[in-house]
């Protein structure tokens, strides 16, 4: 039998870019990428969600404070609360802290500039559904574009939740983190854009690491739910 | 009833466009320390009286106004 294709959602906002990207990124490591719009109230079937990058609701208020109301990601923290695979890239990332999955916020750039170039990322967890087929250490190299990247843990938290570093800060992020997960290991959010680097054409592929790990993921869960 | 919410970042969160427009203000020869920057919003509320105004603002600014992590607020009523 043929290994089942996980169908992984992507949601769009009024104000995402990078959910297109997401989806064909998806698809091209052998997910069924699945759109979902912003205003549905219930997730259809899926075997984990990806809250893509952007500029959701004008970033308006603070990022993803405004994008958090909204009912898919009403239905997204559902689906979490359940255990459900759930990945929250930039933009997302930040409707994720807002939401309350993941803990923090991240703010705007300590230099105030955009940045928008590759960086290198040191893997601080293999061992999550994002990063399995990573090694211990392994850095790799995917693109930021963000202009609120700098993130601020709050007080407390636990340093195994920080599933990514930058080796090169690019935006006054406390300890350079660039990645963490939520306490039960099944909610991530980052700012590096994996979507981005999936083809060597590209300039990197090493965004598959984490990519291709969420699908793998995913499809065990169709497997074990078989 | 108009209402109105000063939102701060908390002292000791870095708030970089504070330094920047404290540095812009040395630029134009005036000599200031500790710029922060934060938001005012106004608002129109329906409420009965006052109180009820306040308590209404409050649980905004607790839900969506300001993020507690790393902003305060003061709400004022009418005016």
């Amino acid at each position: 039998m043929a290994s089942p294709q996980p169908r992984i959602g992507v949601v769009s906002y009024p104000g995402s870019q990078d959910d297109r990207d997401a989806l064909w990124a998806l698809a091209a490591l052998d997910a069924e990428a699945v759109p979902v719009w912003h205003d549905e109230p219930e997730l259809p079937d899926l075997d984990a969600v990806v809250l893509p990058g952007g500029f959701s609701y004008g970033d308006y208020l603070r990022c993803g404070a405004i994008a958090r109301f909204s009912p898919a990601t009403a239905a997204t923290c559902e689906f979490a609360a359940a255990g459900g695979l759930v990945l929250g890239i930039c933009n997302g990332f930040q409707v994720l802290c807002e939401a309350g999955l993941l803990p923090g916020i991240l703010l705007r750039n300590e230099s105030l500039r955009f940045v928008c170039r590759d960086v290198e990322l040191t893997v601080e967890r293999d061992d999550l559904p994002f990063t399995a087929r990573c090694r211990p250490a392994q850095r790799l190299v995917i693109p930021v574009k963000h202009g609120d990247g700098r993130y601020l843990p709050p007080p407390g938290l636990d340093p195994r939740q920080v599933v990514l570093r930058y080796v090169d800060n690019p935006n006054g992020s406390v300890d350079d983190v660039a990645g963490v997960c939520n306490e039960a290991g099944n909610v991530m959010g980052l700012m590096p854009h994996p979507e981005h680097a999936v083809d060597p054409l590209l300039g990197s592929d090493d965004g598959a690491f984490l990519l291709a790990s969420l699908v793998d993921a995913a499809r065990d869960r169709v497997l074990a739910a078989a | 009833m108009k209402a109105t919410v000063l939102v701060r970042p908390k002292p000791g969160i870095l708030d970089p466009q504070g330094e920047a427009v404290e540095s812009a203000l040395g630029h134009l020869g005036f000599s200031v320390a500790d710029a922060r920057v934060g938001k005012v919003i106004d608002l129109e509320v329906e409420a009965a009286d006052a109180a009820e105004a306040r308590t209404q603002v409050e649980r905004m600014c607790e839900q969506l106004l300001a993020n507690p992590l790393i902003e305060s607020y003061e709400v004022e009523i009418g005016g």
